[in-house]
């Protein structure tokens, strides 16, 4: 079987402008993948499964990816000239103070595809997608039209993580019902406050199901009803009332 | 029945369901069938569009029975999700718990020692035979003859849920394998009686064939119906019984030789038509041939340690990497997917469920047939809704 380098040479060659990349995986079982650019996805899909010496006419696994926008925190040595007066007269010195700096590297969504060959006996060969954001640039083509195994896949994708897949010829909800509005398996994701909880030992819940009770009773504060503006328990009451 | 020579001659949007027209002037009929129907497997719905008798349009609902198992999977250690694998498919428990620890060696880098290997493959087979009997027990029951059958097949299995409940504590939630072994070691008692057990069941086999292989009504009820093309179930992802029985030759335990199969002869029985009655049959004879790979393993099984003493059990935190492991189910190609992050918790745990991605083509395979039928048609791919919905 040919090695990832080999077929990201044979893509590269097949589809003119493809943007592959080698993602390694340090991991004993070296499955490593290779990332596809969005734009060339799909042609890049249908020669990996028409192409005689590969033949992945077989989709076996998709498979979503959060990755949320991650801060970092980093120590920087900065030097700058500082006015001091000394003794009554002022005078100018440079200063090294090292300062805490915080950048937002952004995250994505990725969409894992696992490809074997039927015909061929191999795999597996393992192809990623990347989303622009998590937000407003969420969407990917859909591989549904090459492989159709990807259909119930894609839609459990866009159900859970909301990856919107462009060309899917039936985009819905897969688990959840339509009118739920957030995506569970997002690592950001919070639980609805929208049922009771049932008396329990463990103190966690007991603060949770105290608090849930004072927002049925209308103790609590009209700010702290809904926890903020487009959260899953508006959305999910809203979702149970016409589900 | 071969592969398809060029796929790229196919037409556009040949692997989607076809459309049928109403013939007449009828008003078409719209049927929720479930979540509470005595023939389905489970909570599931097909909201189905009738013209008389005539199937239309069919499309599954899922989620009756979700509860995210991935993301619980994500907030416990790798370990945790074990006995959380027996609930996905209920009724073969220790395939799950073999695709689950086989992903989880595959990122670490795990062996196996010998003699696990060879339990492995005893109970795997043992829940392959089981299976398969059930399925076509609950197939019979949804031809209308109630209850008998199922019972017949209820009995063996029983016998086999015995011997595991023997060994394991439990006869379904067994919770078994570990990363690098199994749980508890099986006594030569054991052994003795799971020979005992094997070697009538090639004559419930026996039985089973005598009575419906050639039986009228089965045959006048299954052949022909729901027919599955071989290139259709390709592109569909359609694993297990019901892709063999539409002629495709594959078959995990051949192609990976994962664990040890590959020190075992067996068949694989391959279809030609890839209607109910050929997944009826492959069932029937995979029966068969687990009884043989089982009479090979308990002839062969090795003494030694069932767990390998150098196994991480306590902090146990996978070095940063992926793997994707996979078996031959009972039911399909099962695979977990496992992204680590360094951490005691996976960073992403995936289940590749065999039950979802067989009924994709459930639609193709009802269009056009009759109502009474896509209750067989839906029997015959064979699910568990604690899979499909996860």
């Amino acid at each position: 079987m040919k090695t990832v380098e080999e077929i990201k040479v044979a893509i590269e060659a097949a589809v003119p402008g493809a943007v592959v990349a080698v993602a390694p995986n340090p991991s004993p079982c070296g499955q490593h993948s290779l990332r596809l650019d969005a734009a060339h996805a799909v042609a890049v899909a249908a020669f990996l499964r028409d192409d005689a010496e590969l033949r992945l006419d077989f989709l076996s696994n998709v498979t979503g990816v959060d990755w949320p926008d991650k801060e970092i925190a980093e120590k920087v040595k900065v030097t700058r000239t500082v006015t001091k007066t000394v003794d009554g007269v002022e005078q100018t010195a440079e200063e090294t103070v090292e300062e805490t700096r915080k950048r937002i590297e952004p995250g994505c969504l990725e969409v894992v595809y696992h490809l074997y060959s039927m015909e061929k006996k191999l795999g597996p060969v393992v192809i990623r997608l990347r989303t622009v954001n998590r937000t407003d640039q969420a969407e990917l083509p859909s591989l549904t039209p090459v492989w159709r195994s990807a259909e119930f896949q894609e839609r459990e994708v866009f159900d859970l993580y909301g990856v919107v897949f462009a060309g899917h010829p039936d985009l819905r909800r897969l688990l959840m019902w339509d009118a739920f509005k957030d995506f569970p398996m997002r690592r950001d994701y919070k639980d609805p406050d929208d049922y009771e909880y049932e008396p329990t030992a463990h103190d966690e819940v007991l603060v949770r199901a105290q608090a849930h009770k004072d927002r049925e009773q209308g103790t609590a504060t009209p700010a702290s009803k809904d926890c903020s503006p487009g959260t899953p328990a508006a959305n999910s009451e809203q979702g149970l009332t016409t589900a | 029945m071969s592969l398809p020579e060029t796929i790229t001659e196919k037409p556009e949007g040949w692997n989607r369901p076809r459309l049928i027209e109403p013939q007449g002037e009828g008003e078409l009929l719209e049927v929720a069938m479930g979540p509470h129907h005595p023939s389905t497997h489970g909570v599931f719905r097909m909201d189905v569009a009738l013209d008389g008798e005539r199937v239309i349009r069919l499309k599954p609902v899922f989620g009756y029975l979700h509860r995210n198992h991935e993301k619980i999977a994500e907030g416990i250690s790798y370990l945790a999700s074990m006995p959380y694998t027996d609930r996905l498919d209920y009724i073969c428990p220790i395939t799950n718990n073999w695709a689950y620890a086989l992903a989880v060696e595959k990122l670490v880098g795990q062996e196996v020692p010998e003699r696990a290997e060879y339990l492995r493959v005893i109970l795997g087979e043992l829940t392959r035979y089981q299976n398969h009997a059930s399925s076509i027990g609950f197939l019979i029951q949804e031809m209308g003859a109630s209850g008998t059958p199922l019972m017949y097949a209820f009995r063996e299995r029983e016998k086999i849920l015995d011997l595991f409940e023997e060994l394991t504590g439990a006869r379904m939630m067994v919770n078994y394998m570990r990363f690098g072994g199994c749980r508890v070691d099986a006594t030569a008692g054991w052994l003795d009686r799971t020979r005992k057990v094997v070697a009538g069941l090639q004559g419930f086999a026996d039985e089973v064939d005598q009575l419906l292989t050639s039986n009228e009504i089965l045959m006048a009820r299954t052949q022909g119906v729901g027919v599955l093309r071989a290139d259709l179930a390709v592109n569909a992802g359609i694993t297990g019984p019901m892709l063999r029985a539409s002629g495709v030759n594959y078959d995990i335990r051949k192609v990976d030789g994962y664990g040890i199969y590959n020190r075992f002869k067996f068949r694989v029985p391959l279809g030609d038509h890839g209607d109910v009655y050929d997944r009826y049959m492959i069932r029937l004879l995979e029966m068969r041939e687990s009884v043989g790979i089982l009479e090979q393993a308990l002839k062969d099984i090795p003494a030694g340690p069932v767990m390998d003493p150098k196994a991480k059990i306590r902090g146990f935190r996978p070095k940063p990497g992926e793997a994707y492991g996979r078996i031959e189910a009972p039911k399909g190609e099962l695979g977990f997917y496992l992204i680590s992050d360094g951490g005691p918790n996976p960073y992403r745990y995936r289940v590749r469920p065999p039950s979802l991605i067989n009924l994709t083509v459930l639609e193709d395979m009802c269009l056009g047939s009759d109502i009474a039928d896509v209750v067989l048609i839906f029997g015959s791919v064979d699910i568990v809704l604690g899979e499909v919905d996860r």
